[in-house]
């Protein structure tokens, strides 16, 4: 597999990067860890004119605390976040999904940014960032924009990002007093994408269960504090479940209902 | 930077397992064939080539990575070791490779130079794994004969050599 040719564009500034955007808009393809633009290139599934490295933008790298969030800049790579040292006590679920995203080995390269980019249905990070009720932060040369989670998926790797947007960071909210949270997947083998993924967030009075893997994106579902099994059987049969290669829709439904269940009272019995 | 066009090639220059290189290649490159065509660095084998078997594990700015997930552009200036650089010296193999010899740990050996690199790494950050953890950390990698019994257990007397090398 060879990728078809285009040029290629090491940035060195934000401005350089949005002037590209500007002009290129939607032949231009942004990389940065490259773990999943890099296989679109190879089957030739992206065919973009230029390729647009961003990983020698200072600017756009760091983790930091902002507005109660763990702002995580565009270069930052799904390894540094999982080694920052304030990680799980500033946000567990956060630390319990990212060692299900790939493998070791391409979470060295593949970026936090990147995956929420990509928006696969079945992917750990935007179903947890849409399940903290994160943020995303694009910009382009005509400025900044701030999109909630709720609104920037849309589809199967589809967002709201424009052509000439790019990621700059995301914000994963941190964990609240009184909060606990629990993160369980199925997968054919550990590092494959999830069959289904299942993320719960639970509080003293609410339970918050989001589902990876069935519909075009990440579903969300807010309980009252005790999830009957009609209730999680209902809310299974709503999602639009698609029949693929690794399940069908009936298993992926019956699996929401068995790892809802093992992850809400996982995330139950975390809080503190 | 200047744009780099489609249908020129261009210097790439990397320090490959401690020496300077570099050759030429056109943006669309990958790096696994960057080291195998242009530079004749053949132990880096090319499985799938969409980053799933990890035949193609190098070992790039200190870190694993599939060569076939990287273009050879974006490595341009980067620290790179290959499966070449394992040995000691030419007619030594590394205690890691020793083990796998050992063990049986390959039979056609077109995963091992990935795994062997994985595990490199692997065993400066964790010296003394579990084989939960091992099993878990080698699910990055797909071996179609040898199976993983062998594998594992070379890995395993590996780290122990490499903790007992240390506190002698």
């Amino acid at each position: 597999m060879k990728p078809a040719p285009f040029d290629y564009v090491r940035a060195e500034s934000l401005a350089e990067l949005h002037d590209v955007l500007a002009v290129e808009g939607g032949d231009a393809a942004v990389i940065a860890g490259g773990q999943s633009l890099v296989p679109l290139l190879s089957m030739r599934m992206a065919r973009p004119s230029v390729v647009v490295d961003i990983m020698h933008v200072e600017e756009l790298g760091g983790i930091s605390i902002e507005d109660k969030c763990i702002r995580v800049g565009a270069t930052v790579r799904q390894a540094e976040l999982l080694a920052w040292p304030d990680l799980a006590k500033r946000q567990p679920l956060l630390a319990e999904a990212l060692p299900w995203v790939g493998h070791a080995q391409t979470r060295a390269r593949g970026t936090v940014c990147g995956s929420v980019a990509l928006a696969d249905p079945s992917a750990e990070l935007p179903l947890v960032l849409a399940a903290l009720g994160g943020n995303i932060v694009l910009s382009s040369k005509a400025g900044r924009r701030n999109v909630k989670a709720a609104d920037f998926f849309s589809g199967i790797m589809s967002t709201a990002r424009n052509d000439d947007e790019l990621i700059e960071s995301v914000s994963f909210p941190c964990r609240r007093e009184g909060e606990g949270f629990a993160f369980r997947e199925f997968a054919r083998r550990h590092g494959d994408f999830a069959i289904v993924a299942c993320a719960a967030v639970a509080s003293e009075k609410t339970m918050r269960l989001a589902v990876g893997g069935v519909a075009d994106r990440a579903v969300v579902r807010d309980f009252g504090a005790d999830v009957s099994d009609d209730a999680l059987r209902d809310f299974a049969a709503s999602l639009d479940a698609r029949d693929d290669l690794h399940a069908t829709a009936g298993y992926r439904h019956m699996l929401v209902r068995e790892l809802g269940r093992a992850t809400i009272d996982e995330a139950r019995r975390c809080r503190v | 930077m200047p744009r780099l066009s489609a249908d020129t090639r261009h210097t790439v220059r990397l320090d490959i397992n401690g020496r300077a290189l570099e050759g030429e290649a056109e943006p669309r490159m990958l790096l696994t064939d960057f080291l195998r065509h242009r530079l004749g660095l053949t132990g880096t084998h090319v499985g799938c080539e969409h980053g799933v078997c990890g035949a193609c594990t190098i070992q790039l700015d200190g870190a694993p990575a599939r060569a076939c997930l990287t273009l050879a552009v974006q490595a341009d200036g980067a620290s790179i070791r290959t499966v070449e650089g394992l040995a000691p010296e030419p007619g030594r193999l590394s205690v890691l490779q020793e083990a796998f010899r050992r063990h049986h740990a390959l039979q056609c050996g077109f995963c091992t130079a990935g795994i062997l690199m994985s595990l490199d790494w692997y065993f400066r950050g964790t010296p003394d794994p579990s084989e939960a953890d091992l099993r878990e950390f080698l699910s990055g990698h797909i071996c179609r004969c040898t199976g993983y019994v062998p594998i594992v257990a070379a890995a395993l007397d590996a780290a122990k050599r490499l903790r007992e090398a240390k506190t002698e």
